[in-house]
Order: C-alpha cells, then sequence, then structure tokens
C-alpha cells in the first residue's frame, strides 16, 4: 500500500478529485491547509504600510491506495493539477504497512 | 404645500385688512358704522396675529422635523458608522474592545451632557466655559432659544448638539486601538469631555464665547459644523495618546493589517450618509443653507476619495478600496468647518486636497516619525480638520453665508476669495486655540488616568486581544 499526499492549488481540487475518481480512487482525506515552497507570497498595502503574505491558502489530499494503483492516481493528479506556473504543489509518495477498517476490523487492501 | 397655503391667506387678509382702514376713516359721519368697522378690524387684526402664529409653527414643524432627523444621522455616525470603521481596521482579537469604545461614549456622554455638558457649552458664562444655568437642562424645553435656532425646540437643539460631544471623543479611541484599558479608557473620556471639548465647544459656538462668529466673540472664528471643536481637538489629542501610550507590542515588525476591510467600508458608506445630518443639519434650519451645506459635503467626499485614491495609485500601482474610503472621510472632515460658507467648486478644491494631504500624512509622514497612531485619527481628522479650518477663512463667501454683517444690515466680504483676507488669520487664531487646548488639556488627563487606574493594558492581555481580556468574549465565533 502507498500512501499519497498532494498539496496542490486550490482552484484545481474539483478536477483532481474526479481524475481520481475516475481511476478508481475510493476515499480520500483533504483538508484547508497553507504554506508555501519555492512560490514566494504577495505584498498586501494598508494606507501606506506593505504586508508581505508567504503563507498562501492551499489544499491538501491524503489517500492510501493498492500498490497497483499508485501509478495511476498519480498520473491522474499530474495530469489535472498542473498549471505549469510556480505555486502548483506537490505529491508525496509512502510506504504504508497496514490499514484497519474499524467498523469490521478487515486488514490490508480490502480495509481501502 | 400648508406653508405656501397659509402664506396666502395671510397675504389675502392683510390686503383686506388694509382696504378696511381707509373704508373706517371715511365714514365718521354715522357712529354706529364707525364702531362696528373698529371692532371688525380689532377682529381682523386678532385673525392675522393667528395666522401670523400658525405660518410660524409650520415653519416650526418643518425645521424640527428636519433637525432631529438629522440628530439620529449623527448618533448613526458614531454607532454603528465609526465603530465599524474602526473595528474593521484592527486585528480581529480586538474588534468588540474597539467597537466597545465607541459604544460606550453613547451612554457616558448622553448622562454628562444631560447633566451639566449643555450648560457648560451652550449657557452664556465666561469667555472660555459656560456657567451652570442649564443644570440638569433646567428649562430646556418646548421654546425656542433664539440666540442659536430661533425656529425648533430648544431640547431639539440640546440632543442634536450632543450627538457631536459623543463623536468627537469616538474618534480618538482610534490612535490608542488594541492597547488600552477600558477602566482607563472610560476615565480619560470623562474627563475629556469634561477639560477639552466642553470648553472647545464654548468658545467657538457658545453665546459670549472667544472664538464665536456670531454672538460676541473676540477673535470671530468661522466653524460651521465642528473643524475645530470637533476634528482638530480629537485629531491633536489622538496624536498625543498615541505618543504618550507608545507603540502597539510589535509594531511596526510585525504584520497589523485589518481584520475586515468589509467591515470598514460599510461603516466609512455609513459616515458618508451621516455626515449629512453632521453639516446639514448644522444650518439648524431646514432652509436653502442646509441645501448648500449638504451639496458642498457630498462634493468635498467625492473629490478626496478620487485625490487619495489617484495618490495611492501613482505611489503604489493600485488604488485601494481602504485608501478610497479613508480618502472619502478625510473630504468630509476637511469640509466640515466650511460646509456651510463655501460653494460647491471651492468643496471640490477643498476635497481634492485634503485627499491628497492625508494620505501622505498617513503614508509618508507617520513612517517617518514612527508613531503609532493605529487608526490614522491624527493624520485624517487633525490634518484634515486643520487643513479645513485654514481653507474655510480662504473659500467663504457671502454669496452663500452671510454671517458678517454692517450696521446697516448690509453683508460684508466673509473670507479671503470674498475681500477679507483677515479671515485667514482668525482661523490660524482658532486653529492655534484648539491645538494647543487639545495638547495641554490631553497631556494632563493622560497623567492623572496614569496614576489612577494605568493606561495600557498588561503584556500578555496586549498579546490575547482587547476582546476576551476586558470584555470576556469573542467577536467570531464561527466553529460554534
Amino acid at each position: 500500500m502507498k500512501k499519497i499526499e498532494a498539496i496542490i492549488q486550490p482552484s484545481r481540487f474539483d478536477a483532481v478529485k474526479e481524475a481520481l475518481h475516475e481511476v478508481g480512487v475510493d476515499g480520500m482525506t483533504v483538508s484547508e491547509v497553507r504554506g508555501h515552497g519555492r512560490q514566494k507570497g504577495h505584498t498586501e498595502v494598508y494606507r501606506g504600510s506593505e504586508y508581505t503574505v508567504d503563507l498562501l491558502p492551499k489544499v491538501k489530499l491524503e489517500m492510501v491506495v493498492p500498490d497497483r494503483m499508485a501509478d495511476a492516481a498519480v498520473q491522474a493528479i499530474l495530469k489535472t493539477a498542473k498549471t505549469g506556473k510556480i505555486g502548483d504543489g506537490k505529491i508525496f509518495l509512502t510506504h504504508v504497512d497496514d490499514a484497519i477498517r474499524i467498523r469490521n476490523e478487515e486488514r490490508g487492501d480490502a480495509a481501502l | 404645500m400648508r406653508r405656501l397655503f397659509l402664506g396666502l391667506l395671510l397675504g389675502t387678509l392683510l390686503i383686506s385688512g388694509l382696504t378696511a382702514a381707509p373704508a373706517c376713516a371715511q365714514s365718521t359721519d354715522s357712529q354706529g358704522a364707525a364702531a362696528g368697522s373698529a371692532s371688525s378690524s380689532a377682529s381682523l387684526q386678532e385673525q392675522v396675529g393667528k395666522l401670523q402664529q400658525q405660518v410660524a409653527d409650520a415653519r416650526s414643524s418643518g425645521d424640527n422635523a428636519w433637525m432631529l432627523v438629522c440628530a439620529a444621522l449623527v448618533l448613526m455616525m458614531t454607532g454603528p458608522g465609526l465603530a465599524l470603521f474602526y473595528g474593521g481596521l484592527v486585528r480581529k482579537k480586538n474588534v468588540l474592545g474597539t467597537m466597545m469604545q465607541s459604544f460606550i461614549l453613547l451612554a457616558i456622554v448622553t448622562v454628562l451632557w444631560a447633566l451639566f455638558g449643555y450648560s457648560l457649552v451652550f449657557h452664556s458664562g465666561t469667555r472660555f466655559i459656560g456657567n451652570l444655568g442649564y443644570l440638569f437642562l433646567h428649562g430646556v424645553g418646548a421654546a425656542p432659544n433664539p440666540d442659536y435656532a430661533a425656529t425648533i425646540p430648544q431640547e431639539t437643539f440640546m440632543v442634536y448638539q450632543l450627538m457631536f460631544a459623543i463623536i468627537t471623543p469616538a474618534l480618538i479611541t482610534g490612535a490608542f486601538a488594541e492597547r488600552m484599558k477600558f477602566s482607563a479608557m472610560v476615565v480619560f473620556m470623562i474627563l475629556w469631555t469634561l477639560l477639552v471639548y466642553d470648553p472647545m465647544a464654548h468658545m467657538v459656538w457658545g453665546k459670549g464665547g472667544l472664538l464665536n462668529a456670531t454672538l460676541g466673540g473676540v477673535i470671530p472664528t468661522l466653524d460651521f459644523a465642528g473643524g475645530t471643536v470637533v476634528h482638530i481637538t480629537s485629531g491633536v489629542s489622538a496624536l498625543v495618546c498615541a505618543l504618550y501610550l507608545g507603540k502597539r507590542l510589535g509594531y511596526p515588525h510585525e504584520p497589523m493589517p485589518p481584520h475586515s476591510v468589509v467591515l470598514s467600508f460599510i461603516g466609512a458608506c455609513l459616515l458618508w450618509v451621516g455626515w449629512f445630518g453632521f453639516n446639514a443639519g448644522s444650518a439648524l434650519a431646514a432652509g436653502s443653507l442646509a441645501s448648500s451645506a449638504f451639496v458642498a459635503t457630498h462634493f468635498a467626499a467625492a473629490a478626496a476619495a478620487l485625490g487619495w485614491s489617484a495618490a495611492e495609485w501613482l505611489r503604489n500601482g493600485k488604488a485601494s478600496v481602504l485608501g478610497a474610503i479613508s480618502g472619502a472621510v478625510a473630504g468630509l472632515v476637511a469640509i466640515t468647518p466650511a460646509a456651510g460658507f463655501v460653494g460647491p467648486m471651492s468643496a471640490l478644491v477643498i476635497g481634492l486636497i485634503a485627499g491628497v494631504l492625508c494620505y501622505l500624512m498617513v503614508a509618508k509622514v507617520k513612517g517617518r516619525f514612527g508613531y503609532d497612531d493605529s487608526l490614522d485619527a491624527f493624520g485624517v481628522h487633525g490634518a484634515g480638520g486643520t487643513v479645513g479650518a485654514l481653507l474655510t477663512g480662504v473659500f467663504a463667501v457671502r454669496a452663500v453665508n452671510p454671517i458678517f454683517k454692517d450696521a446697516q444690515g448690509n453683508a460684508l466680504a466673509v473670507g479671503l476669495i470674498d475681500g477679507n483676507a483677515r479671515q485667514v488669520i482668525n482661523q490660524f487664531v482658532g486653529v492655534v486655540m484648539a491645538w494647543v487646548l487639545a495638547i495641554v488639556g490631553t497631556l494632563v488627563i493622560l497623567k492623572i488616568v496614569d496614576v489612577l487606574v494605568g493606561l495600557r493594558v498588561r503584556e500578555e492581555h496586549e498579546i490575547q486581544g482587547l476582546d476576551l481580556s476586558q470584555h470576556g468574549e469573542e467577536g467570531y465565533n464561527l466553529e460554534v
């Protein structure tokens, strides 16, 4: 099993979610987060005082998928989240030892 | 319509009365006819008198309706207008504390005004302060006070002027926002109303006041709706407060952007509308002078919004919403002393100058001197009020308001462009008086309050925010 963590532009979220459903990803956890990578923030000016806003709003998706599905899921995110501009975000992949469904204690791929 | 009808009726009766008089003279040979004529002319006179009274009553009810609406409009400027304008400009942990500082003044100043404030300002007394003839509003009722407003009940005049006494101290709260103790602010404001506002208002507007333009002043200063009394006193006191209290923790390194320009936007628009009550209402009647002041007020606000926006656009490459609304307020401040004295084109010029000047005050001058006038009470009200008071001496004309008259009742020149250069000097003296009184008075009061209760909140309370530390509540409980 692989855990996929993707941090994307909020405006691309709906497209990414749809593409993931199409390749068979059934569940995900989504949070609204703030952060920055290489993208610099923007400046705001209030009555002549300048403020630099460097933490920008992003959407973070987390999902755990069977190994065979991981590539398709990553491709789906790449295709839909990319605008080609700085600030498009990142994808992180990690190996997951096990998964347990709390309701009936199923384990492994069956629990996903 | 009613007034026109009564006028026509009165005219007809006067004419019939005049034709009746010669008829009476011609019929002296007949005793009975003469007696009949005399009694009918007496009853005619009685009728004319009654009609004159009805005309006066109609005028009074028209003026009174307008003035009561204006009083309500000026109240709306403080709450919600100023409370929203200032509330949006602070960080969200201080939104309630800031709104409360305006709101509590509605209550405090009203009680002070009822007990003795009105008397200290508007009863005749010394050159500097009124005496206690109207203590507890004694004798202030339905009868007009012809010295100030001959056509409305003095009670209306009293409550209208009260609204000015409320908003003036509320303006100061912008300078010490986000760091003053609520208790200290309450004590400060009680003393400030007593020691700064009441004397200044008496000097400019009270009968026999030093700077009064028509009621026996020594140096006739023009201040239609409160450029010196309201905006200079509050703006300069604000600067003194900002310097005395010191900067907010973290200023200017930590970002302190407004938490909601949307709230400020609503507040500024309410201020603009309320200002018609403030300025046009200062005509104290529903006549043509009110129209003239209304137009001047509106034009200055528009020109100043454009002036500030243009200056900001040139310097930053963008015209901000906060800039546009701040500019409008600056224009309204500057036109306040001039509203009932200047024509519409002069109002545009005054507004434009105020918009650009106040922008430079808050964007350049404040940064250079490094004082933390948090919400720019000095930059907008102190600077705008000063330039407005001085320009009133330049642009006032007798065609708008023939306030100065010679012994024969002919209108004399009023401002510089009208041919009275001296008025600029008089305005300057008025401005200096207001500055000195505000600086000295505020310093003394701050010292007293500092010793009595301490001015600033504790450091951890400042970090926590005024809403929780001073009032035990939060402005936004969005997760609930």
